[in-house]
């Protein structure tokens, strides 16, 4: 490869409209996707990172290997159902099951607030080593930095990932066929109303708690059944919209979906209602969607149903052969509409 | 989920839509009032279900859509002042004034809080004694109470560091404009059930007798607008112009009397400038005497600031019932929901919002 010929200094985002880097831009809404595609995409341009997918697959010394990273800020730092530790190491070991890899090591940076309790540190600490164990994944290099009290707020946890591949599946945006099946792995919007609901004091019969969960380990098994995987994709930052409108683009394809067929907990979609937020542009950290051929659908699901992080997977539309890229719904009393990417954030820093 | 997925009943729907098309014998124009409304009919695509020959029109009851860009500019000088705490809700973060947005503000260093309660902010007012709370009191007679409440409380305090920017509206005067305007096609309404639950229905009589309309109470949900819909083309095919309540679960003749009673203890009416539509006599809520020591305008010398609204946003038009947000030649080009010209394209309310987010191809 050899240096791209148009890279030029001056900045390819649209400054006169923004500025200044806004929460939004981070959200996993339309603002991101645009800071990554006019910004970060073309100023360190290769094929690899073109592909956009959450691990990035190639092959190292005859092995097809997958490697990713993920920063976690998530406030406050213990919520029902996880806490940042926890969250550190699934949201990167899922990052890697969702190319189809098996999760193998980690790197973890810590940049640590001074003043933060050491009691606090170490909770954190004790359950990312839990969570790494649960997921088999051996933690192997790390970094620790402090900064001055304000300069950072209490701490941030970087962590990179690698995995192999045991497949020759190219599980990926653009391998959505016409008719494939769309199934998620249970219901969505869980992790982002436990942290709201936190933050919000709201309270309910029972807390919501974080689907925070490892994932490799079913997607695995998907692959050891013969499952002709097409694509597979984490419902965080954005949710299952952002999810569907992502993969419409990529594939270029219309997906349809019904309502009534994706699954929302009630305690979920009251705290929605009540904070006037959509259930499917909420983060799971535990969820994911997957697209398989039509043929192979009944057989995934059997298998998701029957490992205990996906007991409630289901099918929730398929893909069409409209070969424009967009996301339809049918709402819950019949009617069609689409289903678009928010703009901005619903709910900043919660993963 | 009780009392949310039996009024979204896909059979129930149908039904009274085909009661609808039963009794329909000529082309009528109906006002949702609501912006709730306005998301619930184009996000369930209620409007599909209705016989061609009634048709809706959207409404001024988005209160983010409706504030002046006059108002907005205040909120923008006082949030960007050092020591300022500014309180908001979601929706009006991003809601252009005339050169900037409080999202931006935030950016560049301003203290602009999403809040979802007035009490919060009085709460942040008492853990931060240094610092200046100020909340962007925006709504209807919804939010009213809540705002009132969050004003008493913080003169029973003692606060001296909370304040108010007050944009509260009223819903009978803007139906009342819309009724006075002298190309006028509305020809009933469906009034906003949540506005309803607070103010009751007395004070819509004499407007349904005096411009021989008639006018629903209204919920918000795809059966309840429905059934909204379906009330008001039963007055207006047997000649009726009453007020009915469709929304009996939540609202009652009287209103809620406590919330009534924290309103005029706290608020006095007063004449409101309305974006896109101009100044409306007796539409709005402003802060009593006894309560003048909690008005941001006067606290931040921001009272006198004047603005004019731009021309290329035709929000006023939408708002007022005239054009649908496609009609718009901006709409979806040079306004969009990341480049709004206006509110109408912010707010989850906004009528424009709602069309680009789930009917932006025909």
């Amino acid at each position: 490869m050899t240096t791209p010929p148009n890279f030029t200094l001056s900045c390819p985002f649209p400054i006169q409209d923004y500025p200044h880097v806004l929460m939004a831009h981070g959200g996993g809404g339309k603002l991101m996707h645009q800071l990554i595609g006019k910004l970060f995409v073309p100023a360190f341009r290769n094929p690899l990172l073109e592909a956009q997918h959450d691990a990035s697959v190639f092959d190292l010394a005859g092995q097809r290997v997958a490697f990713t990273t993920d920063s976690y800020v998530v406030r406050p730092l213990f919520f029902p159902g996880g806490d940042l530790g926890s969250l550190a190491v699934h949201g990167t070991v899922n990052d890697l099951a969702m190319a189809g890899a098996r999760p193998l090591y980690l790197s973890a940076a810590f940049i640590i607030e001074e003043g933060l309790p050491m009691d606090t540190l170490w909770k954190i600490t004790a359950s990312m080593q839990q969570a790494a164990q649960a997921a088999g994944v051996q933690i192997i290099t790390g970094d620790t930095k402090v900064v001055d009290k304000g300069k950072g707020d209490a701490l941030f946890i970087n962590t990179a990932g690698i995995g192999i591949l045991e497949h020759q599946l190219r599980i990926a945006p653009r391998s959505v066929q016409p008719g494939d099946a769309i199934l998620v792995s249970g219901d969505v919007g869980r992790h982002g109303m436990a942290i709201m609901a936190v933050r919000e004091g709201l309270e309910f019969e029972s807390a919501i708690a974080s689907d925070s969960a490892p994932l490799a380990e079913v997607v695995l098994q998907l692959v050891r059944a013969g499952i002709e995987i097409h694509c597979l994709r984490d419902l965080t930052r954005g949710g299952l919209t952002s999810v569907l409108n992502e993969i419409a683009e990529a594939a270029n394809l219309t997906l349809q979906v019904e309502e009534k067929l994706i699954p929302v907990r009630e305690d979920v979609r009251a705290a929605c209602e009540i904070l006037g937020l959509d259930p499917l542009q909420v983060a799971c950290e535990g969820r994911f969607a997957a697209f398989v051929p039509e043929r192979d659908a009944d057989r995934a699901l059997e298998i998701l149903r029957a490992h205990p992080i996906s007991t409630g997977a289901c099918r929730i539309g398929k893909a069409s052969d409209q070969r424009t890229a967009k996301v339809l719904l049918k709402s819950a009393i019949g009617a069609q509409r689409i289903l678009d990417m928010s703009s901005g954030e619903q709910l900043p820093r919660i993963c | 989920m009780k009392y949310l997925d039996e009024y979204r009943d896909a059979q129930g729907a149908h039904k009274l839509a085909r009661e609808l098309a039963r009794i329909t014998t000529r082309p009528w124009s109906l006002m949702e009032v609501c912006g709730g409304q306005t998301h619930a009919i184009v996000k369930f695509g209620i409007d599909e279900l209705l016989p061609s020959q009634v048709t809706l029109i959207h409404g001024p009851g988005c209160p983010v859509c409706v504030t002046s860009l006059e108002l907005i500019d205040k909120a923008l000088e006082i949030a960007a002042r050092p020591g300022v705490i500014f309180c908001s809700f979601g929706d009006m973060l991003r809601v252009p004034g005339s050169t900037t947005d409080l999202l931006a503000v935030k950016a560049a260093g301003g203290d602009v809080r999403i809040t979802y309660s007035p009490l919060d902010a009085v709460k942040l007012a008492e853990q931060n004694p240094a610092r200046e709370v100020v909340f962007f009191a925006v709504g209807f007679e919804t939010t009213a109470p809540a705002t009132a409440m969050a004003v008493y409380q913080a003169a029973r305090k003692g606060l001296k560091n909370f304040s108010l920017l007050v944009s509260h509206v009223l819903v009978p005067p803007a139906i009342e404009a819309i009724l006075g305007a002298p190309d006028r096609r509305v020809q009933g309404f469906l009034a906003a059930g949540h506005v309803c639950a607070v103010m009751g229905w007395e004070e819509y009589k004499p407007i349904a007798a005096k411009h021989r309309v008639p006018i629903v109470v209204t919920g918000f949900e795809p059966l309840d607008i429905l059934q909204g819909v379906l009330m008001c083309v039963r007055q207006l095919e047997s000649g009726r112009a009453e007020v009915e309540n469709q929304y009996s679960r939540a609202v009652r003749q009287e209103g809620n009397r406590p919330a009534q009673q924290i309103i005029r203890e706290v608020f006095q009416i007063t004449p409101r400038k309305w974006r896109g539509i101009g100044e409306i006599p007796r539409s709005g809520l402003g802060l009593r005497d006894a309560y003048a020591s909690f008005d941001a305008e006067h606290k931040f010398g921001v009272a006198g600031l004047r603005v004019d609204e731009p021309t290329e946003c035709l929000s006023g038009l939408v708002l007022q019932g005239k054009i649908r947000p496609r009609e718009c030649p901006a709409f979806g080009t040079r306004c969009t929901p990341e480049h709004p010209l206006g509110a109408t394209m912010v707010s989850s309310e906004g009528a424009c919002a709602a069309y680009y987010r789930y009917r932006r191809e025909p």
